[in-house]
């Protein structure tokens, strides 16, 4: 996929957000290497020393791991990985719900469409 | 330590000040945006730089010396026009600058022209546009140079062919060299850069980490520009 960057957000948290995802959808699943920081720079059309610092990032997070010759890998700990979830959903959840409080709908509105949208999508899952 | 640093530089034509009193100090491993209208001075830095000016006062140094013939064997310039001998064909350019430049690396200069599949042969002249900024592109930056002086390396051409330089000058990183791009092309050149220098009236109106100034400002730093410079 095509990289892209929004205006006045650091592109190296744009990178960083975009490789969490990755981790967290199992696009990069687990223990995967990751590819080299110049490589990646060069697909993204960025500045390698901003690749770097996103790579530094994920590192810090746990999310990756370098072994000292051979590179980078995505974490195994799946404790890790579940938090990353968590914490990514969390973000989508906050924002869907303030757009939904922008639109007029209070708290119990919110969840009760959530609801609904769940029994749909499982009857959908059902008859397919 | 800075592989370019500027020390009051002052550049005067008659009773014009192109550079006014300018302190900068330019690391290697960074690739910096030189940026600004016309006129406000990034030709002259470059120019100096690359020793076709002298200062009027003050100094610009090159990994701690003055500009000189000992700097251009680290200094690799690409003008912001065509400079190269039209006539030549492209072959004979490369080994032109490898004759010229102990640091060319031949085989690198002709993979990247295969890549691109540009007949060697083929007179300059006879290149369009876009092919003679790649290809003197390819020469500048088929360098092992400490400093890459590049002066307006997209401006005039394709999508296509901008995205190809820009994608050279990554591919080329080095943390040993540094990379310094004039432009008024901001949007294009902005996830390439580490740093942004604004110029203004012959002053540095700015000089930051781009991603600081997005975090900064909560602008792209063309955006910013546009509202700095707003006339």
């Amino acid at each position: 996929m095509k990289w892209t960057f929004e205006n006045g957000i650091p592109i190296y948290l744009q990178i960083l957000g975009r490789l969490r995802t990755e981790i967290a959808s199992g696009a990069y699943p687990p223990g995967v290497k990751l590819p080299a920081v110049r490589e990646l720079a060069l697909e993204a059309g960025v500045n390698p020393n901003t690749m770097q610092r996103a790579f530094a990032e994920l590192e810090r997070d746990g999310l990756v791991y370098t072994q000292r010759t051979s590179g980078r890998f995505v974490t195994e700990d799946a404790e890790v990985l579940k938090n990353l979830r968590k914490t990514l959903s969390e973000d989508v959840i906050e924002e869907m719900c303030t757009r939904l409080m922008h639109l007029g709908m209070s708290r119990e509105e919110i969840l009760s469409a959530v609801q609904e949208w769940a029994g749909e999508a499982s009857g959908k899952a059902k008859n397919m | 330590m800075a592989v370019l640093e500027c020390r009051h530089l002052t550049k005067r034509y008659g009773k014009l000040t192109a550079l006014d009193n300018i302190d900068l100090l330019l690391e290697p491993g960074r690739i910096i945006g030189l940026v600004g209208p016309n006129g406000s001075g990034k030709t002259t830095l470059i120019k100096l730089a690359q020793h076709l000016l002298t200062p009027t006062d003050g100094e610009i140094l090159i990994d701690g010396i003055r500009p000189g013939a000992q700097t251009k064997a680290i200094v690799s310039y690409l003008p912001d026009r065509d400079f190269l001998p039209a006539w030549m064909d492209v072959e004979s350019l490369l080994r032109f600058y490898e004759d010229f430049y102990e640091d060319f690396d031949m085989n690198k200069a002709m993979q990247m022209l295969q890549a691109l599949n540009i007949e060697p042969r083929r007179p300059f002249k006879a290149l369009s546009k876009g092919t003679k900024e790649k290809v003197q592109l390819i020469m500048t930056m088929s360098r092992g140079a400490k400093v890459y002086l590049l002066d307006e390396p997209i401006a005039g051409v394709d999508p296509a062919a901008r995205d190809y330089i820009l994608r050279t000058i990554i591919g080329n990183y080095s943390e040993n060299a540094l990379v310094l791009i004039s432009t008024h092309l901001i949007a294009d050149v902005e996830p390439v850069l580490d740093e942004v220098i604004f110029l203004k009236q012959g002053h540095v109106e700015l000089h930051e980490n781009t991603d600081a100034l997005r975090e900064r400002t909560g602008m792209s730093v063309d955006n910013y520009f546009r509202e700095v410079y707003r006339c």
